[in-house]
């Protein structure tokens, strides 16, 4: 199953692009896993995960057509 | 009540049935403090001023430099070396004198930030920093004031809404318990910024604002909007109250004027002991932040806390120098605090590491902060 990802500021960065395709991660716990090996720089940079437009903090299930986006604070002004 | 003058100033929010002759009172009555007269917070202020907030306070330690003229629009050339403040407060006064503009040309800390914000409704924080954003939100949450919160990054922005006026509202700490290290966080002045995307953000952030206080329409509370500036694509996002991280938020003035914002930022730096709290240390577990923790009591020594820890008593320490992680956080405890510091002291000095930190009383101290906790 391909789980189409948007990245927002440093994220989008640190993978090289704004959109991201995963395959066979479930669950939100699975896609922090699955970025942070890919990524290992993610593992020291604080986000959120969002499904269909809600920041979900437990672990949630991810299905097919899922809006997934990583979200990064951001601190200027 | 509004002078004719000021009927005529702001006739087309009266003809608006949604704003009329009580919302426009509301803004006049209303008061309003800007944190940062910078990127963001020059078009928020102009649009206060122009729809007639009657109070605004703006708060900023900063002189105009030539580098802000590309986006901060309330400063000129002529400005260039003069304190923000005062500048800002002369523009707005000129372009509507039917407000009062109060401004402090100072840097905002635990010290003066709950005496400052007590006397107004909303707080906009336009701050280009992570201490300051956690420390405004924390105050506002103490005061239970609005809190109208904007942040950019290069060609994005993001705008968030607390109501602390409400109960369970979720936090900015909520939302992200931790900060990114600071090299991982660098500011407009290292990056770079789009001159209009502050302008945007900050005009969403008056939009907000003013929708608050006439309670027009629907604000971002518990949402997250984020904007790109280069697809003009717009996200809301909603987010929910993590009890985890409501948990660790100062509760009391005591308890905020106690909290070290530079510290739990990562933005401190010098040669003496730095120091973690318990409740800072609550909040690093929490977020499942990326840290070590050593403990250099005897070994089996009580009482014992269930921690994820490394154990080097303290004569051992210098032998095994090199099991400590020099890429991330280090928090050495003891019973009290003083053997630590004492083991700190020697790796400084002898081992050039940097990233250590004093758990403040020990595990005594944990102890109490975990008992306290556990009650509430």
């Amino acid at each position: 199953m391909d789980i189409q990802i948007k990245m927002f500021g440093q994220l989008a960065e640190i993978v090289g692009s704004n959109e991201l395709q995963l395959q066979g991660v479930s669950d939100i716990s699975l896609l922090r896993e699955e970025l942070i090996s890919r990524f290992p720089k993610l593992e020291n940079y604080p986000f959120v995960i969002a499904v269909n437009k809600k920041i979900t903090i437990k672990n949630q299930k991810i299905n097919m057509g899922d809006s997934v986006a990583l979200l990064p604070p951001f601190a200027g002004g | 009540m509004l002078s004719n003058q000021e009927i005529s100033r702001y006739s087309r929010h009266l003809l608006l049935s949604e704003i009329g002759m009580k919302g426009q009172e509301k803004l006049k009555n209303a008061r309003v403090l800007v944190i940062g007269a910078g990127g963001l917070g020059c078009p928020a202020l102009l649009y206060l001023t122009s729809a007639g907030v009657g109070t605004i306070g703006i708060i900023d330690f900063d002189v105009v430099d030539e580098t802000n003229l590309q986006r901060q629009v309330l400063f000129d050339s002529s400005d260039i070396g003069k304190p923000k403040v005062e500048i800002a407060k002369t523009k707005l006064l000129k372009q509507n004198p039917f407000v009062k503009i109060e401004v402090f040309n100072t840097t905002l800390s635990t010290v003066n930030a709950l005496e400052i914000f007590s006397s107004y409704d909303i707080i906009m924080d336009g701050t280009d920093n992570f201490a300051t954003r956690y420390l405004v939100n924390d105050a506002c949450f103490i005061l239970n004031k609005i809190l109208v919160s904007g942040s950019i990054f290069k060609f994005e922005g993001q705008v968030m809404v607390f109501d602390f006026r409400k109960e369970n509202t979720p936090t900015y700490r909520c939302l992200f318990p931790s900060p990114p290290s600071p090299e991982l966080a660098p500011n407009c002045s290292e990056i770079g910024v789009m001159s209009v995307l502050p302008g945007i953000i900050g005009t969403m952030m008056a939009n907000e604002t003013i929708k608050a206080i006439v309670s027009l329409g629907e604000i971002l509370s518990g949402k997250l909007l984020m904007l790109n500036a280069l697809s003009m694509n717009i996200q809301i996002l909603e987010f929910d109250r993590n009890p985890e991280t409501a948990m660790v938020i100062p509760k009391t003035e005591s308890e905020f004027k106690e909290m070290d914002y530079d510290y739990f930022c990562g933005s401190k730096q010098d040669n003496s002991i730095k120091e973690i709290m318990v409740n800072d240390l609550a909040l690093l577990i929490s977020s499942n932040s990326d840290f070590q923790l050593i403990d250099v009591r005897e070994k089996d020594e009580s009482p014992i806390v269930k921690l994820n820890d490394l154990k080097i008593p303290l004569g051992e320490i210098e032998g095994r120098a090199n099991e400590i992680a020099r890429d991330k956080k280090v928090i050495i405890f003891c019973k009290s605090g003083s053997r630590s510091t004492r083991a700190i002291a020697v790796l400084q000095s002898n081992y050039t590491l940097k990233n250590l930190y004093n758990l403040k009383g020990g595990v005594m101290e944990w102890i109490k902060y975990k008992s306290k906790t556990q009650k509430t």
